[in-house]
């Protein structure tokens, strides 16, 4: 498989903070990639980096063979890398439908308002959300806001989609519903993901391959299993020596 | 866009406004509906920028001013016709707008609005001190400038015309823009700027192209506006309380549509001539334009256009 975004180095310092430091990876097309760390350990500055809302002070970022690092947030996403915010930022007073609209016309996309309108559409029936698309975006409850977050970003037509903690604050049945169109952005549209999660059970079971942050720094790269038995993560991390067992189910 | 109903309504407009003091040769009517003309020039223009965009623009009297000017010395001056003098006053601000905006829209929120304020400022005092532009006494129009539009009399009617088929311009500058995929962007911005970036607007061209689409219009209206005056002068020229009415009459219609800006400049401009004339009022118009502020941003934050399109959600459809 062809290599769709290499990370080389990467800094960043607030101030006094390192926020990330020397953070190398790559992703392959059609990879699901994990990030996982515990609060604060610049998993959000690492998304923040790649799609350009801040600079990097060090290291290089290159997709789909093309140097991004710098470029703004709204070239990145021309070139077919898109992503979705923790904190979610619908554009409460346009209608759901006109809120996906935005990313068909302006993402990798870059359609012509009419050709967006029932591409947006399409976009709204496979997050679930074709019900509601002519309500406005701010009347949504915050599970509804999660999935348009989505929406937006697929309706770009990414070839790379970034998720940031999509699952938080979601129940049991939306984060089933949530992770099945995950697989299905992956099987059906080709989309290489790459996914900030809490939910070790979710990540260990969706990822192919998993990044660990601490402090800003690597503390591990490779396979669910691999990671789940690694123990600078365990300290870190995960805690509880038996959790990998737990999670992997190999009791 | 001759599909929408909106259009016809504007083509509607623009031919009341022309027959009704046309057939009449009421001269104080048409003075009456030169004003409102001129407001709804003002309002829907500003609602590009305040209404679609989210930028309040305290300042959006200075392209009206600069534009009167730059016109009025292009006449007097150079001798040239009022009509391409027009263009080139509303081609020239509108490119010294976008360079301006290029540079102050990186201020967001409370401070671009200052910002508006501080350029509308600087420009009078720079006007003032300009002596090709008469510095502090203004410009004057000698009777001959009337005489290739057939006399004062013939060209104050033309003048007239003239401002309504801009206003007409206007309307449908701002339909056209609310249903294109420049007007999506700039309503993504409106909404959260950051989210729009992310999701591929190109904010900072955006922002500067629709502030300078929003000085073009004013502009060219100014030429014309100071030219039927015969004079123009710092004060009347770059007056910041014609700039905060311009944003009463948004407010009062409805920002972020097209009926509303136009309607409440139409309505305000009346109601202005009311409070004028009456012997109780003519001293505190202000005053009460402020509190008719107030009074909609507590209660009825839509506007008036707001507040029926709350009601009549299928109006909307016919109206913008």
């Amino acid at each position: 498989m062809s290599e769709l975004l290499k990370v080389s180095e990467v800094g960043k310092n607030f101030g006094g903070v390192r926020a990330v430091h020397a953070v190398s990876f790559h992703i392959d097309e059609g990879e699901i990639f994990g990030l996982i760390g515990p609060n604060g350990a610049g998993k959000t500055t690492l998304f923040n980096l790649i799609n350009g809302v801040i600079r990097p002070d060090a290291g290089r970022i290159v997709f789909r063979g093309q140097d991004i690092t710098g470029l703004p947030p709204y070239r990145v996403v021309r070139l077919g890398l898109a992503r979705t915010h923790q904190i979610v930022k619908p554009l409460n007073d346009m209608t759901v439908l006109d809120n996906v609209t935005v990313g068909a016309c302006f993402g990798a996309a870059n359609l012509a308002l009419k050709a967006a309108r029932p591409a947006a559409r399409e976009v709204l029936k496979l997050v679930n959300l074709d019900n509601r698309a002519d309500q406005l975006a701010g009347e949504l409850n915050i599970a509804g806001k999660k999935r348009l977050e989505i929406a937006r970003a697929v309706a770009a037509r990414p070839a790379l989609l970034l998720l940031d903690e999509t699952l938080a604050g979601l129940n049991p049945t939306e984060v089933t519903h949530m992770i099945a169109v995950v697989r299905r952005l992956r099987d059906e549209y080709g989309i290489a993901i790459l996914m900030i999660e809490h939910l070790m059970q979710v990540i260990m079971d969706l990822s192919d391959r998993i990044l660990v942050l601490n402090f800003g720094e690597m503390l591990a790269e490779g396979p669910p299993a691999e990671i789940a038995n690694n123990t600078a993560v365990i300290e870190a991390y995960l805690g509880d020596p038996d959790l990998a067992h737990k999670i992997l189910g190999t009791a | 866009m001759y599909k929408r109903p909106f259009f016809w309504i504007v083509l509607a407009v623009i031919a009341a406004f022309v027959l009704v003091p046309g057939i009449s040769g009421d001269v104080g009517l048409r003075e009456s509906l030169l004003l409102g003309a001129v407001y709804i020039v003002l309002a829907s223009n500003l609602n590009l920028m305040i209404g679609y965009t989210g930028y309040v623009n305290f300042g959006n009297i200075a392209f009206f001013g600069l534009g009167g000017y730059i016109g009025m010395y292009l006449v007097t001056a150079l001798h040239w016709s009022v009509w391409l003098a027009s263009a080139v006053a509303g081609a020239s601000v509108s490119l010294f707008a976008l360079l301006l905006g290029l540079g102050i829209l990186r201020l967001r929120g409370a401070y671009f609005a200052l910002a508006t304020i501080g350029i509308n400022e600087a420009v009078k005092a720079a006007v003032s001190n300009f002596s090709p532009f008469g510095g502090a006494s203004g410009m004057y129009l000698s009777f001959s400038s009337f005489a290739p539009l057939g006399g004062p009399r013939h060209a104050l009617w033309i003048i007239y015309f003239a401002i309504v088929v801009l206003m007409g311009a206007s309307l449908l500058l701002s339909l056209a823009i609310k249903n294109s995929k420049f007007g999506l962007g700039l309503f993504a911005i409106r909404e959260d700027e950051d989210a729009a970036i992310v999701l591929g607007v190109r904010a900072p061209w955006y922002k500067s192209a629709i502030f300078a689409l929003s000085a073009f219009l004013p502009a060219m209206v100014g030429t014309l506006y100071f030219f039927k005056n015969g004079v123009i002068l710092p004060e009347q020229a770059f007056d910041l309380t014609l700039s905060i009415e311009a944003i009463v009459m948004l407010m009062l219609g409805g920002q972020g549509t097209i009926f509303g800006a136009a309607f409440g400049a139409f309505v305000y401009e009346q109601f202005r001539g009311f409070l004028l004339v009456s012997p109780l009022f003519s001293q505190f118009q202000l005053v009460v334009a402020g509190i008719l502020l107030l009074a909609i941003v507590l209660f009825l934050p839509g506007g008036f256009m707001g507040w029926v399109y709350r009601k009549l959600p299928r109006l909307r459809k016919v109206l913008e």
